[in-house]
């Protein structure tokens, strides 16, 4: 397959990810803030921080409210990471890798388009953002499920599939990230009751993001701590937003695409480190410089994606 | 309330549903009636189900304007064109023929020049020829054929008889929208596909593939690939469509090399792969910066030569558009018998070389009454339709064809026939329609089964481009005798 196209597919389905994640991560949000006690303050604003997007965020609006907030992460196409904008991104790549992508999921990228853009206002306002939400993650789902019960398990889909596995990967370090974000904000409230009432809410919160909730009770017979939330987003074997998981699904993709060494290589190195229990002796400074090497590394596996099979010289 | 046919008078055109008020032609019949049996807001909800397919469907065209390109949907009537499969046999045979004998002059202009030497064309105007290419004299391309796809505009006119009204032989676009105006058809008014004989479209990608596969140098499995200039180009839908549907990869310049051997590779994640047949779908003067145009950025170096020394296949081959031009046109006619010994099956419209003095003579007395063309531009563009003109564009004209003679024929201004289309009111209206039938031509001939029909949606237009504002329909073959 051309490198070209390699890459197109590789990002498409990247960007695909991210609708489907974005959208998950503002419905979690939407419901957890119903919950939460009213003198406990968790921000909309940790979601425009896990995006790394504060700078974009800054340019545009002063107020950190759920509003704006909502606005900047679903619709404002002038974020590049919004909902919209990916999902522009992807009807983009897929327009230009028709010639190998099955033929039904243009439609379907064309349909989730334009019931996103003609409907956007559902899901700013809290009355029906639910079901706004919830019916762009079922459409996401329905493309993800048309792939894989009708493409070729070629070239192409390895790429698919690595795209979706490193974006993957990289949103549960994200989500983790800012679990220990807010966990460090929460030190500084006064009393101890208080203070593991917000990390129990943070890390289910978290468990929510990712849908492993259920996995997670069903996969550790605990109830929700920190170290086992963290444990598990990171080295479980069989759930499939896991760090660890993403990663052998990766490796998997790998080994069946062309001139693959150096990339198995770098896999190897990073399998290896996340198959040891990170030595933590907090759950806020010390994980968050651990999960920032982790991304730093899964950002390196993109450059080498690229170097070895996009580069077109 | 419903379409009352009696209330629709196409007055002096031809349509093609309705021969008089209230009288349908025989193979409208049951559409006519079917019609009519939809209710006002039934039938807005059918077109309205249509222009939702589209967007699902994602059929886009691109128009170039001045704050940059846009995407619009193709625009589509749900009423059909319906013309008679007897009458679509004659019109297969005559556009074959017709085919043929151009492929046939092209291979001879690169060749000996035979009809040149015999004077049957005059050789000065193919001295001026803008798509006349001395890079590809003595090249043989397989089975001699030049164009292997070729889109002929035919027009029907008052008389009921149809004209070919110009040959596309260099990148003529519009064929997956004849497959897609028939899906959405199909999606929007199924139940007409029971009762009557619809004959299908959609082998095109398939005979297209073939036609492809022909091309290729001595080898069992060719590497085929549609070459697109990218995604910015009005015609991008339609290269991914055909490169899907055909099951090829799709290709920009820039994924394909020249290798040491002189073959064209093209970049995948394996390293390099040979290609052998490449339908191109940018222009001959794109094609190669080594040859052509220098600063084409859409083409490949070295590609002519590799092309020239039989390593690759180019679908059309370079040079081809030298017998679309519309002063060639004229001869055409002449071109059939010279070549086949045959009287052409399908008429040319009457055409005024204004290079010619005492035509050019005439066709400066008659601007008011006469469609006056360039002969290279295409896409409706740098024409003056006499009847709509002001004084001050036919003096504008008059200038032009004084200057530059060669670049210009002119034609009587036909009476396009019509069919029923809605434009916005419950009630059909007369709208004027052209047809657009792809042939394919490499060691067979195939004829698309109808074609693109293109309408103008304003009263009383003749312009069919979708550049322009002008809207399609789907095209029925349907065979009245087969029951």
């Amino acid at each position: 397959m051309l490198s070209r196209v390699a890459e197109r597919i590789y990002w498409a389905a990247r960007y695909l990810e991210r609708v489907e994640n974005t959208a998950r991560l503002v419905n979690v949000y939407t419901s957890l803030l119903m919950d939460l006690p009213k003198d406990i303050d968790i921000s909309w604003f940790n979601l425009v921080m896990l995006n790394s997007s504060i700078e974009d965020y800054e340019n545009r609006y002063t107020v950190r409210d759920e509003r704006n907030v909502v606005k900047f992460l679903l619709a404002d196409d002038t974020n590049p990471n919004s909902m919209l904008s990916s999902l522009s991104y992807v009807r983009e790549n897929l327009r230009t890798t028709r010639d190998v992508m099955p033929e039904g999921v243009w439609e379907l990228i064309n349909e989730l388009s334009l019931f996103a853009s003609q409907d956007i206002q559902q899901g700013l306002n809290r009355s029906k953002r639910h079901e706004f939400l919830q019916q762009i993650i079922n459409h996401c789902q329905l493309i993800q499920g048309h792939l894989s019960t009708t493409m070729p398990q070629d070239a192409a889909w390895e790429m698919w599939c690595l795209g979706g596995n490193l974006e993957r990967a990289d949103m549960a370090t994200r989500l983790l990230d800012a679990g220990a974000t807010a966990v460090a904000d929460s030190n500084e409230l006064g009393d101890d009751i208080s203070q593991r009432r917000v990390h129990l809410t943070v890390w289910a919160n978290v468990l929510h993001s990712s849908s492993a909730h259920h996995a997670y009770r069903r996969a550790v017979s605990a109830g929700i701590k920190g170290r086992k939330v963290v444990d598990f987003l990171l080295r479980d074997e069989r759930f499939p937003r896991s760090v660890a998981f993403c990663l052998a699904s990766m490796s998997n993709s790998v080994r069946r695409l062309p001139k693959s060494r150096t990339v198995i290589m770098a896999l190897n190195k990073i399998s290896t480190t996340t198959a040891h229990k990170p030595e933590l002796s907090n759950l806020s400074t010390d994980l968050r410089d651990y999960l920032n090497d982790l991304q730093l590394y899964i950002a390196n596996l993109h450059s080498l994606f690229s170097e070895t099979w996009f580069a077109l010289d | 309330m419903s379409i009352n046919w009696k209330g629709y008078d196409p007055q002096l055109f031809y349509d093609e549903l309705i021969s008089s008020p209230g009288y349908p032609r025989l193979p409208a019949k049951h559409l006519t009636s079917y019609l009519q049996s939809l209710d006002h807001q039934e039938l807005r909800h059918r077109q309205q189900m249509a222009d939702v397919a589209i967007q699902e469907m994602g059929i886009t065209f691109t128009v170039y304007t001045e704050e940059g390109n846009i995407d619009r949907s193709w625009p589509f009537d749900i009423i059909p064109r319906v013309i008679s499969a007897k009458q679509w046999q004659k019109m297969e045979r005559g556009l074959i023929q017709r085919l043929t004998a151009l492929n046939l002059f092209i291979d001879d202009l690169y060749h000996d020049q035979r009809i040149l030497k015999d004077a049957v064309v005059p050789r000065e105007i193919l001295a001026q020829s803008k798509n006349f290419l001395p890079q590809c004299c003595g090249v043989s391309p397989a089975h001699g054929v030049w164009a292997h796809i070729c889109g002929t505009d035919l027009v029907r006119d008052s008389d009921g008889e149809f004209y070919v009204l110009e040959d596309n032989l260099r990148v003529p676009s519009g064929v997956s929208y004849m497959l897609e105006n028939r899906s959405i058809t199909k999606r929007v008014l199924p139940e007409l596909f029971e009762n009557d004989q619809i004959l299908p479209v959609d082998d095109y990608p398939e005979r297209l593939f073939d036609t492809l596969a022909a091309l290729a140098p001595e080898c069992e499995q060719p590497e085929i690939v549609v070459l697109t200039p990218g995604i910015y180009n009005a015609a991008y839908f339609e290269h991914a469509f055909l490169a899907q549907r055909m099951g090829v990869e799709l290709v920009e310049g820039s994924d394909l090399v020249i290798g040491d051997d002189g073959y064209v590779y093209m970049r995948t994640i394996d390293g390099l792969a040979r290609v052998d047949v490449i339908y191109r779908r940018i222009d001959d003067l794109f094609l190669d910066p080594d040859v052509f145009n220098k600063d084409s950025v859409l083409g490949v170096r070295g590609l002519m030569q590799a092309w020239q020394q039989g390593k690759v296949a180019l679908a059309n081959a370079p040079g081809a558009g030298v017998a679309d031009d519309k002063v060639i046109y004229a001869y055409v006619p002449a071109i059939i018998r010279y070549y086949l010994g045959e009287d052409p099956i399908i008429p040319n419209v009457e055409t005024f070389l204004c290079s010619d003095s005492s035509q050019q003579a005439y066709v400066l007395k008659n601007l008011d009454k006469l469609v006056v063309k360039p002969a290279n531009e295409s896409g409706g563009y740098g024409m003056l339709v006499g009847p709509h003109s002001t004084k001050k564009q036919q003096a504008e004209f008059a200038r032009l064809i004084k200057a530059n003679p060669r670049n210009y024929i002119a034609q009587p201004t036909l009476n396009l026939s019509t069919a029923p289309t809605l434009v916005g009111s419950d009630q059909p209206e007369p709208r004027h329609l052209d047809l657009r039938p792809f042939i394919l031509q490499a060691k067979d001939s195939y004829v698309t089964t109808g074609g693109l029909t293109r309408v103008a949606m304003k009263q009383g237009s003749l312009v069919v481009n979708s550049s322009q504002g002008g809207g399609s329909k789907d095209t029925w073959i349907v065979d009245t005798e087969a029951r």
